[in-house]
């Protein structure tokens, strides 16, 4: 009992950890520009494709990856794709800058779209094999199993999201940043380059949900072109539960979906005796999802907006 | 005045051309394809239906201004109540009418259900919920295996007939289509022109001010997702009916976001439009065959590209059925 508590927990942790890191890129784009990115699952998903892509060609055999082709490939793969995101806002949101509130998430649905069939036409639609990330070792914790994969996930989880705390709290970027998110006239006012703000923003968030990718797609040990789509959505579960354009909000968010979706998928038989099974899982989340924006739309941690301190633009 | 009314009202001649190319293209079509073969007629009919839907979503973002990202599930509401009651599945064999206004009022009833907790919310939140809404249905469809047949879907359904007429070759659905197609489009475009169509535009426009000039927004409101459900669950029945088979393939989210781009590429908020639209997105294909898998990457870029280029889509709002026929005959 004790046992399958501690492996659900780290399973919880583990799916958590990759949630969280694709909610900030959701929770940061929605803080600078209030736009929903419905393109960044895509990002998630080019992330495992640019690393497997750079892992075949540095070395033919991609099962047989040494841990530095792999650390390599991670690191290289997470930039690449956060430059993909600076180039997609450039080519197909900053024109729409000044349109309609929906227009550019519109054009982010072409986006997601687009990128999608882009890598089914370039790598082929069906699932392919991914290399482990980390070597598997499983370690017996009090009667529990934990593999050295989860540790591994968890740990570079982790070290990514101390490093987006730092950039954003600590240093003068993310000074700008904030201010860009609290009030773009005001900061545009102050002689802060908006422009530059938002570009960083396209660039943080896909860079940190292109390493969601990588981990995911090494966990799962498999990656396919649509595996961006639901992952996207449960991650943007995860950055309305907390508050979106909170970025703590996105990261605690996150966690509890991770929980409550492992702890409901292993009650759900359990309390209904069989009536409804564990693929149900989905529906849970996007009931909770429906839930949160009908009864707290602020979120967990979000600061409650109130109509006047929006901008006001028309929806089309 | 939008640009492209300043050059309509520029070159009334070429408008005429346009317009009548438009009902050229229109009439050659329905005049051609009894002489089709059956493929081509099929081709034709997926197009119908796409029109009704996209009709249908219209309501809900062109009038209302409420971005439904959830349509499909309406969609799958008629098509699964068609299966249900006319296959061995329940043993039960309706007549196909009757089922066409069990699924019309199942429709409507899901789009007030949908439409009672999404009424607070605005833009891109009701788009989220309303994804969400239609993932549900979907995912309850794949998984109900002893109602629905779960992922395999409901097989044999039986052939349809109205007052005793058999409908069942691709012919026969293509009528059925057109008139649905045309008394459909006659009311929903009534309907824009009636006083319940000028409380969709205002709080399309300012949802503030049309509560302040005394409009009852939420009952506009729920009248167009009522309204638009309708629509979307009749085409789901006719749909259902012209493949004899449902499964849930049918009713993903891609679909629902193919709904919403031909809207968004043909023109928001203009029947014309969604013509042109449907055609774009259902010929096109058909066109570029051969390249099968990049056409849908094709239409991915278009989008973008349109929405950058000509946010008002391919036929603008302004450019709409009454200025069609006023452009045709005479003044």
């Amino acid at each position: 009992m004790l046992g399958n508590l501690i492996q659900q927990t780290v399973n919880a942790l583990t799916i958590g950890a990759i949630y969280a890191l694709i909610a900030l890129g959701y929770t940061m784009v929605y803080g600078v520009l209030r736009m929903i990115n419905f393109a960044h699952g895509e990002m998630f998903m080019l992330g495992a494709y640019v690393a497997f892509l750079l892992l075949s060609m540095l070395i033919g055999d991609v099962g047989a990856a040494g841990a530095i082709a792999l650390t390599g490939a991670f690191v290289v793969a997470i930039f690449v794709v956060g430059i993909i995101g600076v180039g997609i806002e450039r080519v197909a949101y900053k024109p729409l800058r000044n349109s309609t509130r929906l227009a550019p998430m519109l054009s982010s649905l072409g986006v997601s779209l687009s990128l999608v069939t882009g890598i089914q036409i370039l790598a082929g639609p069906q699932p392919v094999a991914f290399p482990s990330f980390f070597p598997s070792v499983r370690y017996e914790v009090l009667g529990g199993t934990v593999s050295s994969v989860q540790i591994g996930i968890l740990v570079a989880a982790f070290a990514l999201m101390f490093g987006l705390h730092f950039l954003v709290n600590r240093s003068r970027i993310g000074i700008i940043v904030r201010a860009v998110s609290e009030s773009r006239p005001t900061a545009q006012l102050l002689g802060i380059n908006v422009n530059g703000a938002i570009s960083m923003v396209f660039f943080v968030g896909p860079l940190l949900g292109a390493a969601g990718g990588i981990l995911y797609a090494s966990y799962y040990g498999i990656m396919s072109p649509t595996m961006g789509a639901v992952i996207g959505l449960k991650a943007f579960t995860a950055a309305i539960l907390g508050g979106i354009g909170s970025i703590p909000g996105a990261m605690l968010g996150a966690f509890i979906l991770a929980f409550v979706e492992v702890g409901g998928t292993a009650l759900l038989p359990v309390v209904t005796h069989g009536v409804l099974g564990t693929e149900y899982r989905d529906v849970l989340s996007f009931a909770i999802l429906i839930l949160v924006l009908l009864v707290r739309p602020a979120g967990i941690l979000g600061e409650a907006v109130s109509e006047e301190s929006i901008v006001y633009k028309r929806e089309f | 005045m939008s640009v492209a009314e300043t050059l309509t009202a520029a070159r009334p001649r070429s408008g005429r051309t346009v317009s009548f190319l438009f009902l050229a293209i229109a009439i050659t079509l329905i005049v051609a394809t009894p002489f089709l073969p059956n493929y081509y007629v099929r081709v034709i009919n997926s197009l119908l239906i796409y029109i009704l839907l996209g009709i249908g979503l219209n309501i809900v973002i062109g009038y209302a201004g409420l971005l439904d990202l959830g349509f499909v599930a309406f969609y799958a509401v008629g098509a699964y109540s068609y299966a249900l009651l006319a296959s061995p599945q329940l043993d039960l064999h309706w007549p196909f009418l009757l089922i066409l206004l069990v699924a019309a009022c199942l429709g409507a009833a899901t789009g007030i259900l949908l439409g009672i907790p999404v009424l607070r919310l605005r833009g891109d939140y009701l788009a989220i919920v309303t994804l969400g809404f239609g993932e549900i249905i979907r995912i309850i469809i794949n998984n109900m295996d002893w109602l629905t047949g779960g992922p395999k879907g409901i097989p044999r359904l039986d052939k349809a007939s109205i007052l005793g007429i058999q409908v069942a070759r691709p012919i026969d659905f293509f009528w059925l289509l057109l008139v649905t197609v045309l008394v459909v489009g006659m009311l929903v475009w009534r309907l824009e022109r009636s006083i319940l169509g000028k409380a969709w535009a205002a709080i399309r426009e300012d949802q503030d001010a049309a509560r302040g000039i005394g409009i009852n927004t939420t009952n506009a409101k729920l009248a167009a997702f009522a309204t638009s459900a309708t629509i979307g669950s009749i085409a789901g029945a006719i749909f259902a009916a012209s493949q004899r088979f449902v499964s849930p393939e049918s009713f993903t989210l891609q679909e629902s976001v193919l709904i919403v781009l031909m809207i968004v590429i043909g023109g928001i908020g203009n029947i014309l439009g969604i013509v042109a639209g449907a055609a774009i997105l259902m010929l096109l294909p058909e066109v570029l065959r051969e390249f099968a898998e990049w056409r849908i990457l094709f239409l991915g870029l278009l989008m973008i590209f349109l929405i950058i280029v000509r946010p008002a889509g391919i036929v603008p709002r302004s450019f709409g059925p009454d200025k069609l026929i006023r452009r045709l005959f005479g003044k």
